[in-house]
């Protein structure tokens, strides 16, 4: 096991470096932030060349990732175009992304695998072509609509929540946001959850641990459930990646000055320190996502073992 | 064993869960009746805001959010009248001279900063120094290029030779004396910009700690500034002008999003919104009821020709040039897409400026009209298209560009009967945009828009249309435009210097290197809880008249 890690672990620095010097240069090859610095006028030539001096825009592209990554390492992202920090803005954005994608995966493992066992095991019944219905029109919605929908349902016209997070963004403010943003992931975790309850339950295993006489309740939950999960963990594994990047849209409906926002931000002013930098701390939470997901599995089914 | 303890772990996995649904839930029922920060605090105005794109300091601050900032902790010699937009003295008792060139500025006693420190010609000198100065990197460094020696401490190439500007030269504690590199006599006039604003002692002591809490002498202090969250801003116990604030003080805000702003606006929990999503401005009037502002702004919006390309430089194809300024039904384009928040052009000018300080509606005459069978009588006579066809190039990553861009050649294309006379070239960003223009890369029209520094006619034609002006982005060059506007900036008195900018632009649309489209007005709402509520010339709320009931 130990040995497992180290050789993943050791297979991420090429992942890492490979990725982020994509970025980099996708980023930096979008055009010349300092040009959008200056408004709807052409930019001063003497104060742009300064500029581009401050921020090494003048070098090579190659020259400018290394010396962006020295820095990095020794824990200095740059500043933002605004003159903050990079990492001051991770310490503010981070926590609350994280606090909203722990709402969000709490969200979908509690209604998503719920409605996935009911269903899987009432196959054909109302209940379940319900839950399929149901599931079927929240994947095909997309997040803006029912974001908006449901702020200004629950925030103007009957005034229940105030419609923006205020930058402490409480927990039971974070609710809502929450819930829309784990709902097409739900929807995709009762899917998955339903199939796969829906096979196993003709497998051997169960049948035996029927006769075997264990109760109805310790046999959905101990044998059926736990050998069904494999495949909604990969996925709400891959799903915290994207919850943490991809909020994008529920953050800026919300007032939610999480990574999303920061990131579209970056991108909206070719702010490239604030984009590389977030996107680095992304791709080291994806990897170690995955990691945790692989590990897992041996969690979930004895038969996996890693050596 | 090993399956005892994973039962355990997963046991203890759901527990934790169940927990933080439990606190969720208890956190979800307190907090319905509160508004975002609770309940507003009495007699403070909380008003919409963006993170400003620079650090907030005078000469680095180009647009609006940085801009709403200074407008309230600071005041410089003049100040604009928040109706007329004309400029009259604030920290300034006179600003004299004999020769439209060299000034000598006298201060009124007793302005102080919100620190207590006195303003004095120092202040003013340093600050000045300060911006100019190449090597601090800022944007507005462009705005002291008229005052003497900005060449050494601000040269095209290469390190400072100097580290003031020999222009300016302090006489005593409340007089100092300006040379200018050439006559303008607006000059005085411009100086109510925040680019101008005096600094503190502390600014440049410890200016890292000035930026995290910035001190200056206008109306309001800062109390708190958080980042990327909110700036909280009480009034000034020091402050000298004339225009104290109506209300307790002033809450800034930072969304992340123009519509979340709005939906906040409408559910009662924020009181100014100065950005309305443009997908709402249908509906503004109707959701706000009297609480809809729609007015001026000191912002244009034109189409530019590149001048420098030979097929555009003859006398036909000025002809080909108004022809399709005729084509264009500018007053369809601004009802349909833009709600009537942008007004057909007439002039060169905007009319924030008032006909006083030089706007002119008519001005531009026929050749901003609608007339379908005159423009192609033009475009005929000019020898039509240059190949045929044309494009419209502009970035499409901010605004509604694209709609705008295709609403016009649209347009182009019904008045010359051919279906792709006109086509639209979207660029991706921005600066990818300018830097075509700035390369000189352009084939076809392109989008040229104008935001005015101050409202002074000078401000829309000398920086667009003089011989290599700073955003003369066309390349055009005229000798007698050229010459009317030196003429201009040394007339003695204003009447008679906008009546020669007039001249200017009465020439400039013979020429025709840009047609003139639509002046863009300035929109925000407010909520019940505040009155009297307008913009500046500048599209910045007038904080200091706010009331709060």
């Amino acid at each position: 096991m130990g040995r497992y890690v180290i050789r993943r672990l050791l297979q991420m620095v090429p992942v890492f470096i490979g990725t982020t010097f994509l970025i980099f240069v996708m980023v930096y090859a979008v055009g010349d932030p300092v040009n959008a610095m200056f408004g709807e006028r052409a930019p001063d030539p003497a104060t742009a060349a300064q500029l581009r001096a401050e921020f090494h825009l003048d070098k090579p592209v190659w020259q400018q990732y290394v010396l962006y990554m020295g820095k990095i390492f020794t824990g200095d992202f740059g500043n933002a175009f605004n003159g903050q920090p990079v990492t001051e803005l991770m310490a503010t954005a981070f926590p609350l992304t994280v606090r909203l994608a722990v709402i969000a995966v709490v969200f979908e493992i509690a209604i998503g695998i719920t409605l996935g066992v009911l269903t899987g095991l009432r196959r054909g019944r109302p209940v379940d072509s319900g839950v399929l219905m149901f599931t079927l029109v929240v994947i095909s919605v997309p997040t803006f609509v029912t974001g908006s929908l449901a702020q200004y349902l629950l925030g103007v016209k009957w005034g229940w929540i105030s419609p923006a997070v205020s930058p402490a963004a409480p927990l039971g403010q974070l609710l809502l946001p929450g819930l829309v943003l784990a709902l097409v992931s739900l929807a995709y975790v009762t899917r998955l959850t339903r199939t796969s309850i829906a096979e196993n339950t003709r497998a051997d295993y169960v049948r035996t641990a029927v006769a075997k006489g264990l109760s109805r309740r310790r046999v959905t939950v101990r044998h059926l459930l736990r050998n069904s999960l494999i495949p909604v963990v990969t996925f709400l594994g891959t799903d915290v990646g994207s919850l943490m990047a991809g909020a994008l849209v529920t953050e800026r409906i919300f007032n939610i000055h999480g990574v999303g926002f920061q990131l579209w931000q970056g991108i909206v002013r070719q702010n490239s320190p604030t984009v590389v930098g977030f996107v680095t701390v992304l791709v080291v939470v994806f990897l170690l996502a995955n990691l945790l997901v692989d590990l897992l599995y041996a969690v979930l089914d004895p038969r996996i073992r890693y050596a | 064993m090993r399956g005892a303890t994973r039962v355990t772990l997963a046991r203890r996995a759901l527990a934790a869960a169940g927990a933080v649904a439990l606190t969720a839930t208890a956190c979800g029922g307190g907090s319905g009746s509160g508004g975002v920060g609770g309940t507003p605090q009495d007699g403070v105005v909380r008003a919409f805001w963006t993170d400003p794109q620079h650090p907030v300091e005078p000469a680095n601050t180009n647009e609006v959010q940085g801009g709403k900032v200074l407008d309230m902790i600071f005041r410089g010699l003049k100040k604009y009248d928040p109706r007329t937009g004309r400029a009259q003295n604030a920290v300034a008792r006179s600003i004299r001279t004999d020769d439209q060139q060299n000034f000598t500025i006298t201060l009124e006693k007793g302005w102080k900063f919100s620190d207590g420190t006195p303003v004095t010609a120092k202040s003013f000198v340093d600050a000045w120094n300060y911006g100019a100065l190449v090597t601090n990197k800022q944007v507005n460094s462009y705005f002291f290029q008229y005052i003497e020696g900005y060449d050494a401490v601000h040269p095209d190439k290469g390190k400072p030779t100097a580290k003031t500007l020999s222009g300016l030269k302090v006489k005593n504690d409340h007089t100092f004396t300006v040379k200018l590199n050439q006559k303008f006599s607006l000059w005085p006039d411009t100086l109510g910009y925040s680019a101008y604003a005096p600094l503190p002692k502390s600014f440049f002591t410890d200016h890292a700690g000035w930026l995290k809490k910035p001190v200056g002498n206008g109306p309001y202090k800062v109390d708190s500034y958080t980042k990327g969250q909110s700036m909280q801003l009480s009034r000034n116990p020091h402050y000298q002008g004339d225009d104290k604030p109506r209300n307790k003080g002033v809450e800034l805000r930072v969304y992340t999003d123009q519509n979340t702003g709005y939906t906040d606006l409408q559910a009662g929990n924020l009181d100014v919104v100065d950005e309305l999503p443009a997908g709402q401005l249908k509906n503004a009037r109707r959701d706000l009821g009297g609480r809809y502002i729609n007015q001026p702004a000191g912002i244009t919006q034109s189409i530019s020709f590149p001048m420098y390309d030979k097929k555009w430089r003859s006398e036909k194809a000025a002809m080909v040039r108004r022809g399709l300024s005729k084509a264009i039904n500018r007053k369809e384009v601004t009802d349909k897409i833009y709600h009537g928040t942008r007004e057909p052009a007439t002039d060169l000018t905007s009319p924030v400026l008032g006909r006083a300080g030089g706007h002119k509606p008519g001005l531009c005459g026929t050749t901003c009209e609608y007339d379908p069978a005159e423009a192609r009588k033009l475009v005929k006579r000019g020898g039509g298209l240059p190949g045929g066809r044309i494009t419209l190039t502009s970035n499409v990553d901010t605004g509604s560009h694209r709609q705008w861009m295709e609403a016009v050649c649209n347009s182009i294309n019904r008045t010359l009967r051919k279906n792709d006379a006109c086509t639209v070239n979207p660029v991706p960003t921005f600066s990818e945009f300018r830097s075509d223009i700035s390369g000189q890369k352009m084939k076809g029209m392109f989008r040229t828009g104008w935001q005015m520094d101050y409202p002074l006619i000078q401000n829309f034609v000398q920086p667009v249309y003089y011989t290599d002006a700073s955003s003369n982005d066309s390349g055009f060059s005229d000798p007698k435009v050229d010459r009317i506007i030196d003429q201009a900036n040394a007339a003695p008195d204003q009447q008679q210097a906008v009546r020669l900018y007039q001249q200017a632009e009465k020439r400039i649309i013979e020429k025709l290197p840009a047609i003139p489209l639509w002046y863009q007005n300035g929109n925000a709402g407010y909520s019940e809880r505040v009155s009297n509520v307008r913009l500046n010339p500048f599209s910045v709320p007038v904080f200091t008249d706010i009331k709060v009931k």
